[in-house]
C-alpha cells in the first residue's frame, strides 16, 4: 500500500484536475462514503450531441478518492455520455496503475460511483437533483 | 518516560494475550492501537468460552440437571462480578448486547413513560452516535427538546451555562470519557447539579468502565452502561447498571421467554429485574467471559490501569511532539490528568486514511474518520482524524512504532 503513494497521485491530490464548480451544469451527482465520510460531487457539461464537453468535481477526501477522481475526470473529457454510463472500475485502475488494497476499494470507485450515478441519470432523463 | 518497573508489567501483561504472539501479514510486530474501539483478549477470556462450550453448554434458568445448573450459576455469578467491578448490586446490572443497546432499553423502556412534550434532554457535543441517536428518536416520539452542552476548541465541556440548560430537564445523558478526544467529563461537577434540577441521570460509560476506576454510587448515576468488547472481554455482551427502584418501575424493553412469571393467552406477569428485561435466551457464554475479563482487570487493579494509561499518553503526547514541525497537531485537552489513552490527530495535510493505511504497512493499527462523532467532527471543522488509543498491553515501544511510522508517512507525502 505504501507503493500507491507516488509523485503523480500526491500531485493529483494536491493539484486536482478539474475541480470546482461549472456555472451550469447539465448533469450531477453526489455521494460520500459513510464509512469515512469522504464526499464527491461530479458536474457534467454535455453538448446536444452528447458528448462530455466539460467536467468539474469538489469534495473531499483521502488521496486514493481525489486522486482516482481526478485523473477519471481527465479520462472523459470529450466522451460520449453513453460511454460515461458504461464505464467500468478498470479506468479508475488503469488511471492509479498500482493495485488498491480492498479496504480502500471504496475511496478509489466513490468519483466512479458519482460520476456513473450522473451519466445514467442523465440518459434516463430522471430528475436532477437540483 | 514511564518507571521502568511499570513498562515491565505492561510487557508481562502483552504475554497474556495470545494475539501478540502472531506477526502481521507483512511480518510486522502487531502495535495495537486502536483499543478504543474494541480491545484484545487476554487467553483467559478465550479459555472460558472454550471451557463453557466444550464442558458446560446448557440453557440456563430452566434445566434441572447438572450441566444446566452450573451454567446458570456460572451466568449469575458473572453478572455478581460485573456488578462488584462497578460498585453495584447483582439485582441492578442488567446484561445486553452492548452500551447502544443498553442506552435504547433506557431511551425506550423509561424514556416512553417518564419523558414527556417539551421535556428537555441534556447531552453533550461530544457524544458517540450511540448516546445521541437514541435519543433524537425519544424526542421524536414524545415532543422532547433536545440541548447540548458545548464543547470549546480544545474539546473541554464548557459549563458555563450548565443552570440553565439544567432547568427544565428531564434526563441528562453524558458520556464518561469521549471516544474521539479522550476527554473526561467532570461528572463530580456536572451530576449533582443535573441531580439538583431533578433529571435522571445516564452515564454512557463505554470509554470509562475499561479505563478508569468506576463506582456508579459514588457516580450517583441512574444508570450506566457499557460494554465487555472494550475492556478485554468477548463482543455481543455487555451490561446496563440502573438504580434498584428505577427498574423495578419501568415497563420490560423485549419481550418473550425468561422475562416473564406467568404467562395466559391473554396476558402475562413479569419477572423481577433484572431478569425483567433479559427477554429469550442471553449470551450466556459471552456473559461468563465478561465476568473473567473483570477478574482480569480486578486483579491488574483499575488504578494501576489508569496510571498506565496516564504515564502512556503523557510519553505519547512528549513524543508527538516532535513531529509537529512537519504538521503533525494533536487534538483535545493535551492534558493527561483530563483524558483517557485516546489521542485524536492529523498530520498536515495528509488524509487521516491515508495516514491509517501508512501505519498499517508497519504493523501500527489506529482509527480514521469520524469516529461516530459526526457533529462534533462538523463543529470542529475536522473531515476525520486519525485516532490512536491505548490500553494494558501497551508499552513504550507502541508509541515509538507509532512515531515511526508517521515519520514514514510524512516522508512519503513530502511533509
Amino acid at each position: 500500500m505504501d507503493d500507491f503513494y507516488r509523485d503523480y497521485i500526491l500531485d493529483h491530490y494536491r493539484n486536482p484536475r478539474n475541480f470546482g464548480h461549472l456555472d451550469a451544469p447539465t448533469a450531477s451527482a453526489e455521494d460520500l462514503n459513510p464509512l469515512c465520510g469522504d464526499q464527491i460531487r461530479m458536474e457534467l457539461q454535455i453538448d446536444d450531441g452528447g458528448i462530455v464537453r466539460a467536467v468539474r468535481f469538489s469534495g473531499n477526501g483521502c488521496a486514493i478518492s481525489l486522486a482516482s477522481a481526478s485523473m477519471l475526470t481527465e479520462s472523459i473529457s470529450g466522451m460520449p455520455l453513453e460511454d460515461v454510463a458504461k464505464l467500468s472500475k478498470d479506468v479508475v485502475l488503469e488511471n492509479v496503475g498500482i493495485g488498491i488494497s480492498p479496504t480502500r476499494m471504496k475511496c478509489a470507485m466513490l468519483g466512479l460511483r458519482v460520476l456513473k450515478s450522473a451519466a445514467i441519470g442523465e440518459l434516463a432523463g430522471w430528475p436532477d437533483e437540483e | 518516560m514511564l518507571r521502568p518497573s511499570e513498562m515491565q508489567k505492561a510487557l508481562r501483561v502483552r504475554d497474556d494475550f495470545p494475539i501478540f504472539t502472531r506477526p502481521t501479514a507483512r511480518g510486522k510486530r502487531l502495535v495495537y492501537l486502536d483499543s478504543a474501539a474494541t480491545s484484545q483478549k487476554p487467553l483467559c477470556v478465550i479459555e472460558t468460552l472454550d471451557e463453557y462450550y466444550r464442558e458446560y453448554n446448557a440453557n440456563i434458568h430452566r434445566g434441572v440437571y447438572e450441566i444446566a445448573a452450573r451454567a446458570t450459576a456460572a451466568f449469575e455469578e458473572a453478572r455478581a462480578k460485573v456488578a462488584r467491578f462497578v460498585g453495584a448490586d447483582p439485582g441492578e446490572i442488567v446484561w445486553t448486547r452492548n452500551t447502544t443497546e443498553a442506552i435504547n432499553l433506557i431511551a425506550y423502556a423509561w424514556g416512553n413513560t417518564n419523558v414527556r412534550a417539551g421535556d428537555a434532554i441534556l447531552l453533550t457535543e461530544l457524544e458517540h452516535h450511540s448516546n445521541l441517536v437514541p435519543w433524537q428518536l425519544l424526542a421524536q416520539r414524545t415532543g422532547a427538546v433536545l440541548r447540548f452542552i458545548p464543547v470549546d476548541k480544545n474539546g473541554t465541556l464548557v459549563l458555563d451555562d450548565l443552570d440553565r440548560l439544567l432547568d427544565g430537564c428531564r434526563l441528562l445523558s453524558i458520556a464518561h470519557v469521549s471516544n474521539t478526544l479522550g476527554t473526561i467529563s467532570p461528572l463530580e461537577t456536572i451530576v449533582p447539579r443535573a441531580r439538583a434540577a431533578g433529571a435522571t441521570i445516564v452515564v454512557d460509560g463505554a470509554q470509562s468502565a475499561p479505563h478508569l476506576p468506576v463506582d456508579v454510587k459514588a457516580l450517583d448515576a441512574d444508570f450506566y452502561a457499557f460494554s465487555a468488547h472494550k475492556m478485554l472481554g468477548p463482543t455481543g455482551i455487555g451490561a446496563l447498571y440502573g438504580k434498584r427502584a428505577l427498574l423495578e418501575s419501568m415497563p420490560p424493553f423485549l419481550s418473550g421467554g425468561d422475562m416473564i412469571r406467568a404467562v395466559e393467552y391473554d396476558r402475562a406477569t413479569f419477572n423481577d429485574p433484572p431478569w425483567k428485561f433479559e427477554a429469550g435466551t442471553s449470551n450466556i457464554a459471552d456473559a461468563i467471559a465478561f465476568g473473567t475479563a473483570v477478574d482480569y482487570l480486578t486483579e491488574l487493579g483499575p488504578a494501576w490501569v489508569r496510571e498506565h494509561e496516564r504515564a502512556i499518553t503523557a510519553y505519547a503526547l512528549e513524543r508527538l511532539a516532535a513531529l509537529e514541525p512537519r504538521g503533525l497537531h494533536v487534538y483535545g485537552p493535551k492534558d493527561p490528568a483530563k483524558t483517557g489513552g485516546v489521542l485524536s490527530f492529523n498530520l498536515a495535510d495528509v488524509h487521516a486514511h491515508d495516514v491509517a493505511s501508512i501505519l498499517d504497512t508497519e504493523g501500527v493499527c489506529i482509527r480514521a474518520g469520524h469516529h461516530c462523532t459526526m457533529p462534533l467532527m462538523r463543529k470542529m471543522g475536522w473531515h476525520s482524524t486519525a485516532r490512536a488509543s491505548f490500553y494494558v498491553y501497551n508499552a513504550e515501544e507502541d508509541v515509538d512504532a507509532l512515531v515511526t511510522a508517521l515519520e514514514k508517512a510524512a516522508h512519503i507525502f513530502k511533509v
